[in-house]
């Protein structure tokens, strides 16, 4: 890609490298973006100060465990007004410094340490006076993560082979809807099987038309997300409001592992969920081990590299990609699967909500990688289930701001402010053998 | 990527005025591309419709009749061409925001959030000033949906020329901030109805409303004068984008931006520009709806404007005068499929899809060519370029 404005007159990547080679020798742009950040956390620091500390009073309680778990952990009890000075103390500090001196290579990882506290300042002042629990917050943020991180695993899997999949939306509501249906007449099982078969179709029809035609592959996802939409919504108001039978499935019961689903915290979070949770943080690793382990995984990520190289060597182009994609495509479908069968057990029209877009985010966050889209995924997570939760104590917060934290990060990642993503090279190109 | 331009392509970049619209429509790709695709891609979209009726239980001569309900809904009566109309004109402004951009090599996938902020701005233009007359408070209303649009459309936009951040991501990306942003906003004091403990906005001033065009024959006709700001909007692009030098550079930047650097023209420049002008075009689109239709803002209220407008966009071939085609034939799908849902009982969502599948057939022409064993196929557009950095 050549054609960028941007590629004349400063290449971020190559910057980042040439300046890291001169080791002392800080070029201007990234004295000022150092600069930039420390004013940033300063900016944090400010608010905590001036805005939530004053405000704040009594001492915010947090619940770390379930009435009926096993082994009982203490509410823990914070003094709200004298913990956010402590806070905005410590974020002074941290912005002060970066301001002066900067961190360098470890700014990035302070600017998200400023962050982490800014949020803990926010629930403290969100809560003083009240009760929180922190525990249930904390079990949801992991089931609202699997759509989101399986939502970029699917996104990876397209991207990894050269084909832009902005269609997530849609693989992810088709499975929700044929899922809900099989499930329905045929047990929550096949319906899991039948999501999964949605998405690979939609995959298909996505690797069929971007392979075979070189349709432009944005098109191709706003189309996908457009058809299912309108056709899951006809489909639910021309038959399902009539056979309400039809819209009714099991839903996967949470299946707690025994003696690790004891530990206080943790158990909860990580062993006491559904099979849907339990399949993610198995498809995330088998996909990284697949990605970066075996000969298919290198296959296809030079196929999204560079498809003339790849194909020089024999490498079907078109056969690789299709196999991406529709791999992809049912990871998609299986993770539709969650909103109706391991939620709420029905289907509403557009009831993904935008999941497909923040998965879509979680991978660039993540830098189309699947172990660091889990770890954006668990941010956008946490930030979706925070807003849910406060929004259900009496705060004065307003939960529109936590909604829109993933995408603002985003922009702020594909703005390369927060170090850069790099896609795959050849991502979005159709290849035409020659 | 290839970095040379088509021989067409530089013809029409070195030389647009030499070649009017009919000698253009006289060579056979041409015709093509402008006439014969879209029209069999909206027939084969049909076609696919009456299947899905047909597959979810009715028979034949119902679905046939669902379809009957269609026509009627949006040419079958004055009434219904009002119909037609009022559901095209914001369509217009949506295209024209997607269709400029595509000319200069940009997808705006922004034009829901920009729509929403252009009418967050109009609607408080509308409601907050008071004891204006009108021909001074509508145009105010009208340009504070400009800057809204203008802003949001600002923001993608310098990013882009900036640091190079997609527009697609970003534009995405702030469509839900818009979203959210709209839902904080219609909760606080400022925006919210009194009394009101739901989300809605308090009601424009009288002296802010388009006025209605044809309410002297049927007051259910709700056509307004933003059509004709739509047409207006239309033409001043079509003037913009080939009439004018900063239109050319536009253009040139969509056809090739290293080419376009190297003979001079910012492309920076024309990014910003770019999406400046488009995310106006779509902020309009949200005031229209406000000023003309709804007098007030809910959450979404803006009800999928911009994916609308990528369809409108596509068919028309990024042509200004396309979009208006375009966006009055969807207009009609609207309009109609309201009719369809009352009289056959067939669900508005149809409309969505067989408007998904027009923009498939659309973007995919080989597939056309391929299916109706048409001759020299036409290459699909490619239109953006992965999501480079």
């Amino acid at each position: 890609m050549s054609d960028n404005s941007a590629a004349y007159e400063k290449s971020p990547i190559e910057s980042y490298e040439s300046t890291e080679k001169k080791s002392n020798v800080l070029s201007k742009s990234k004295v000022r973006r150092a600069k930039i950040l420390g004013i940033i956390m300063l900016l944090l620091s400010a608010v905590v100060m001036f805005v939530l500390a004053p405000a704040s009073q009594g001492i915010a309680t947090f619940g770390l465990s379930f009435p009926d778990d096993k082994f009982q952990l203490d509410a823990l009890a914070i003094p709200s007004t004298a913990a956010l000075y402590v806070l905005a103390m410590v974020l002074a500090f941290l912005g002060g410094t970066q301001f002066l001196k900067g961190f360098q290579r470890k700014s990035t990882l302070i600017l998200g340490i400023s962050f982490v506290v800014f949020v803990i300042s926010i629930m403290i002042w969100a809560t003083a006076g009240q009760e929180f629990s922190l525990i249930s917050m904390l079990v949801s943020t992991i089931a609202r993560t699997t759509p989101i991180a399986l939502g970029a695993l699917s996104g990876i899997l397209c991207e990894r082979s050269g084909v832009v999949n902005i269609g997530i939306e849609g693989m992810l509501l088709g499975g929700a809807f044929t899922g809900v249906v099989m499930g329905s007449l045929l047990g929550g099982w096949v319906g899991l099987i039948a999501a999964t078969i949605t998405g690979g179709v939609l995959a298909l029809l996505l690797a069929f038309l971007a392979i075979n035609y070189r349709v432009d592959q944005i098109i191709i996802g706003v189309v996908i997300n457009l058809l299912v939409l309108g056709l899951t919504s006809f489909l639910t108001s021309q038959i399902l409001v009539g056979r309400p039978e039809w819209n009714d499935a099991p839903i996967f019961p949470a299946i707690k592992i025994p003696i690790l689903g004891d530990i206080p915290i943790i158990g909860p979070m990580f062993f006491d969920q559904t099979v849907i949770v339990y399949a993610m943080f198995g498809l995330v690793a088998l996909t990284t081990f697949l990605l970066f382990r075996t000969r298919w995984g290198l296959r296809t990520r030079s196929v999204g590299e560079n498809p003339k190289a790849a194909d020089s060597l024999g490498i079907s182009v078109s056969k690789t990609r299709y196999l991406a994609v529709i791999y992809g495509g049912m990871v998609g479908g299986f993770a539709g699967a969650w909103f109706t069968l391991g939620t709420v057990g029905r289907f509403d029209e557009g009831m993904t909500g935008g999941a497909g877009f923040i998965g879509l985010a979680a991978m660039i966050f993540g830098g189309w990688n699947p172990i660091g889209a889990l770890g954006a995924a668990l941010i956008f997570g946490f930030s979706d289930s925070l807003s849910q939760k406060l929004a259900l104590i009496n705060t004065s917060i307003p939960t529109e701001f936590l909604a829109m934290t993933p995408y603002l990060v985003t922009i702020v990642v594909v703005a390369g402010l927060v170090g850069r993503a790099r896609p795959p090279a050849a991502d979005g190109q159709p290849f035409e053998k020659q | 990527m290839s970095s040379q331009l088509d021989p067409q392509t530089r013809e029409e970049l070195v030389n647009p005025k030499d070649r009017s619209f009919t000698q253009r429509l006289a060579t056979a790709a041409d015709w093509r591309s402008a006439i014969l695709i879209p029209f069999l891609a909206v027939f084969s979209a049909l076609i696919i419709g009456l299947v899905i009726i047909i597959l979810t239980g009715s028979s034949f001569a119902e679905a046939m009749n669902a379809y009957l309900a269609l026509l009627q809904g949006s040419v079958g009566s004055l009434r219904a061409i009002s119909e037609t109309l009022t559901a095209a004109t914001p369509l217009i402004l949506a295209g024209l925001s997607v269709a400029l951009a595509f000319r200069a090599g940009l997808f705006n996938i922004g034009g829901e959030g920009q729509a929403l902020i252009g009418g967050m701005f109009a609607v408080w233009v509308g409601f907050s000033i008071t004891g204006l007359p009108f021909f001074i408070h509508l145009p105010l209303a009208i340009v504070a949906g400009i800057v809204g649009g203008a802003i949001w459309g600002f923001i993608p936009g310098i990013l882009k020329a900036k640091t190079g951040a997609h527009e697609v991501i970003t534009t995405i990306m702030l469509n839900y901030i818009a979203l959210r942003l709209v839902d904080f906003l219609l909760k606080t004091t400022m925006f919210q109805r009194e009394g009101r403990n739901d989300p809605v906005s308090k009601n424009i001033e009288a002296s802010a409303e388009y006025p209605t065009l044809l309410t002297g024959i049927d007051s259910a006709m709700r056509v307004h004068a933003g059509l004709f700001v739509a047409l207006g909007a239309a033409f001043l692009i079509y003037w913009l984008l080939f009439r004018t030098t900063i239109g050319f550079e536009f253009r040139a930047v969509g056809a090739n931006p290293s080419a376009a650097r190297y003979a001079g023209i910012s492309v920076t420049k024309v990014y910003i520009l770019v999406m400046l002008i488009a995310g106006a075009l779509a902020g309009t689109a949200g005031a229209g709806q406000v000023l003309g239709l709804l007098g007030r803002t809910t959450p979404g209220f803006t009800a999928d404007l911009g994916f609308d407008g990528i369809a409108v966009a596509l068919l028309g071939r990024s042509n200004p005068w396309g979009v208006v085609a375009a966006a009055i034939l969807f207009g009609g799908l609207r309009a109609g499929g309201q009719q369809m849902q009352v009289s056959a009982n067939v669900g508005i969502d149809l409309i969505s899809v067989i408007q998904a599948l027009i923009i498939l057939f659309v973007a995919a022409p080989a597939l056309i060519s391929a299916i109706y064993r048409l001759k020299t196929p036409v290459a699909s557009a490619q239109i953006s370029k992965g999501w480079g950095a």
